[in-house]
């Protein structure tokens, strides 16, 4: 996966904000800011990951992406097509190339539709196939997700959650698209069946030539699926880098607390490292903290911090960090995940 | 063994469901040390809570059924005595925190009252008493103004929040075991760092021996002194935390630690996965629940049952194969 600067998704300052309303006459109080401004790009062939926590807008941004929210301001370029302007009809066809796999293969199916039915529903709503040569695309694709193709009959009930999730994907791939938001598509699911999902995943992206956006809690499995990751925290990406080198190199203070709150597999490693536990919980994204977002919790923050927000700036190539504090690690060295947990 | 607090032997739990009763648990025997951190571990469906929920006898009967076993807490059976007896026992001596810390309060009952509820049912104190002990519970679990915050409602608390309200209230009556029932899944990882420092600052200061429920390898590495590992209803791996990650013996905790990947690894390694999925328990399994699976299996796998022995010191599994070589045990 190396050749793909030819960039297929990009996002320019994309803001979904949802009103508050209060009283009889519904007089709109607020807004909650779920996303507020987040740029980046995806480049053809690549996984981005995104993370953050509950409530921090990244499912908001995946669904803005396909614009299943309508952006309250910003863009969302595909191949230099700007959806968010598009009327309903192109954009409908637009579906075509961008698909979506939900987090809740038990609620993302309908219980009363055969995994057939699920399957070919894509098909049929873009005439793509009909009658005979339908069955064979829908076997086809059980084939591809590794389910089956003798249990085209039955129901999302008799599926484990695993198998439940393949059925989603294969309805995600019915029409060929070119890019795929996967909306948390492993946490739902048991540890020794979340590798098997994964491998298909990567083995998908081979064959299929396919771009994701993979959004996740699990900071792990991202790292493992991603070329690129994003770290997201109230509604505004705060970092993005490669993956090795955000894992490596976080520069943010939220990114460096994220990832020293990940739980490894390694009683050993407790005893070498401390942990940066972060005080308190994520403030509401319907009246965020003024300034950086993230000072309220921040072990960094100062009065410059109230000031204003951060920019996003590019603070090594490829490293994006909006945090007024980060600073190029100097000498510039290969800091280890170690290391740079204890540095605080 | 003088310091042993609780010692479960052969405890078998069943429910009858419409589909046909389901083998929850199949014959299970461990034992808690005063003091100790026991993890166990398992994927849905193993039997690691409906074990727990067995010993304080919290399974609904019917449909559930405990078909054999003891659970010897203190000289007593807990599975013989009256329900009176079981109903000082837990909360008091044995206290359980829930997964989900929303279900497992009451929502029309402010913090306050559930806080103090136990406090005057089991330690009889009085209403200004309870009151006074449940601040200094919830200051103790770091929540910021505890004294304003006892007339809140659940919805009013963050989810870390209603967690920690879980925990004060566990410890309460100062329990001598602590069952954490997958105190940590339901939240974000940066609150799941704090609840777990908060229950090892606990343990410290209270001393209670702690049975932590996961299915997360990662958690469990954090805060045990010694493990188990459930599938199908049995304990297929009993060891200390260190023996377990750097050498696991039942192909089973092999294929799970493998199927993990490694935060720390630069490379793009394809993830190990175990084949298939965990097994429905309609039929009482009578040879490894874990063949179908395995791919060391062998044919005596399919024939008898593998009891969990002691293969090293102190390091027990329940396999007819040594996953080092190949051989097959005899025992």
């Amino acid at each position: 996966m190396s050749n793909h600067e030819e960039t297929l998704i990009r996002v320019e300052d994309l803001k979904v904000h949802f009103p508050i309303y209060r009283g009889v006459i519904r007089r709109q109080v607020g807004s909650v800011k779920a996303v507020d401004g987040v740029s980046f790009q995806v480049k053809k062939g690549e996984t981005l990951g995104l993370v953050g926590e509950s409530g921090c807008g990244k499912t908001t941004t995946g669904r803005a992406i396909v614009q299943l929210y309508k952006p309250t301001a910003g863009h969302v370029y595909f191949r230099d097509i700007d959806l968010v302007s598009l009327k309903e009809e192109p954009m409908r066809l637009m579906r075509k190339e961008i698909q979506m796999i939900f987090q809740d293969p038990y609620a993302s199916l309908n219980p009363r539709m055969t995994v057939r039915d699920i399957i070919a529903e894509p098909l049929l709503a873009f005439g793509m196939a009909t009658g005979k040569e339908l069955d064979t695309r829908v076997k086809e694709l059980m084939r591809l997700v590794r389910l089956d193709p003798d249990f085209i009959y039955r129901f999302p009930h008799e599926f484990s959650g695993g198998q439940r999730q393949r059925i989603g994907i294969a309805r995600a791939l019915a029409l060929n698209p070119a890019f795929i938001v996967c909306d948390e598509p492993i946490s739902a699911l048991d540890v020794s069946i979340q590798a098997q999902i994964i491998n298909l995943f990567e083995d998908l992206q081979k064959e299929l030539n396919l771009t994701y956006l993979f959004i996740a809690h699990d900071l792990s499995m991202v790292r493992h699926i991603s070329d690129r990751v994003a770290v997201m925290y109230l509604g505004i990406i705060v970092e993005l880098a490669d993956r090795n080198e955000i894992y490596n190199n976080p520069l943010h203070p939220y990114t460096q607390a994220l990832l020293s709150a990940i739980p490894v597999p390694d009683p050993e490693h407790y005893r070498r490292r401390s942990r940066i536990v972060l005080e308190g919980d994520v403030p509401s994204p319907a009246n965020p903290p003024s300034g950086c977002r993230f000072r309220t919790r921040c072990p960094k923050a100062d009065e410059e911090c109230e000031k204003g927000r951060p920019e996003f700036r590019e603070i090594l190539p490829g490293h994006f960090v909006e945090c007024f504090k980060a600073e190029v690690p100097s000498p510039l060295k290969e800091v280890t995940f170690e290391e740079n947990s204890i540095l605080k | 063994m003088t310091d042993e607090l609780l010692n479960v032997q052969g405890l078998e739990t069943q429910f009858n469901t419409p589909e046909g009763i389901v083998h929850a648990v199949n014959g299970v025997d461990f034992t808690l040390k005063e003091g100790e951190t026991l993890g166990v571990v398992g994927e849905s469906g193993c039997g690691k809570s409906v074990t727990m929920l067995s010993i304080l006898r919290l399974i609904q009967q019917p449909p559930g059924k405990i078909v054999a076993g003891q659970a010897m807490f203190r000289g007593k059976d807990l599975l013989k005595m009256s329900n009176e007896e079981i109903r000082h026992v837990r909360g008091g001596q044995i206290s359980m925190v829930f997964q989900d810390p929303m279900t497992s309060l009451n929502p029309v009952m402010t913090i306050g009252k559930q806080l103090a509820e136990p406090l005057m049912l089991h330690l009889g104190l009085t209403k200004e008493q309870a009151r006074d002990r449940s601040i200094e519970l919830l200051e103790q679990v770091g929540i910021p103004r505890a004294a304003d915050r006892l007339k809140d409602y659940p919805h009013q608390y963050s989810g870390g929040m209603r967690q920690r309200v879980m925990i004060a209230m566990a410890l309460s009556c100062a329990p001598q075991i602590l069952i954490a029932d997958e105190p940590t899944t339901a939240l974000d990882v940066t609150i799941q760092a704090q609840i777990v420092e908060l229950v090892i600052r606990l343990r410290e200061e209270v001393g209670m021996a702690i049975i932590w429920i996961t299915h997360d390898l990662g958690v469990v590495a954090s805060v045990a002194h010694r493990v188990n590992v459930m599938y199908g209803g049995f304990i297929i791996e009993d060891s200390l935390i260190d023996d377990l990650y750097r050498n696991p013996l039942h192909p089973y905790t092999i294929g799970l630690l493998g199927s993990l990947p490694q935060i720390q690894s630069e490379g793009r390694k394809r993830l190990y996965s175990i084949d298939g999925m965990p097994p429905m328990l309609y039929k009482k399994p009578h040879s490894c629940p874990f063949a179908p699976r395995c791919k060391w299996v062998v044919e005596k796998c399919r024939l008898v049952n593998p009891p969990l022995i002691e293969i090293e010191e102190g390091h027990r599994a329940a396999c007819w194969v040594n996953t080092k070589d190949g051989s097959v045990r005899d025992v």
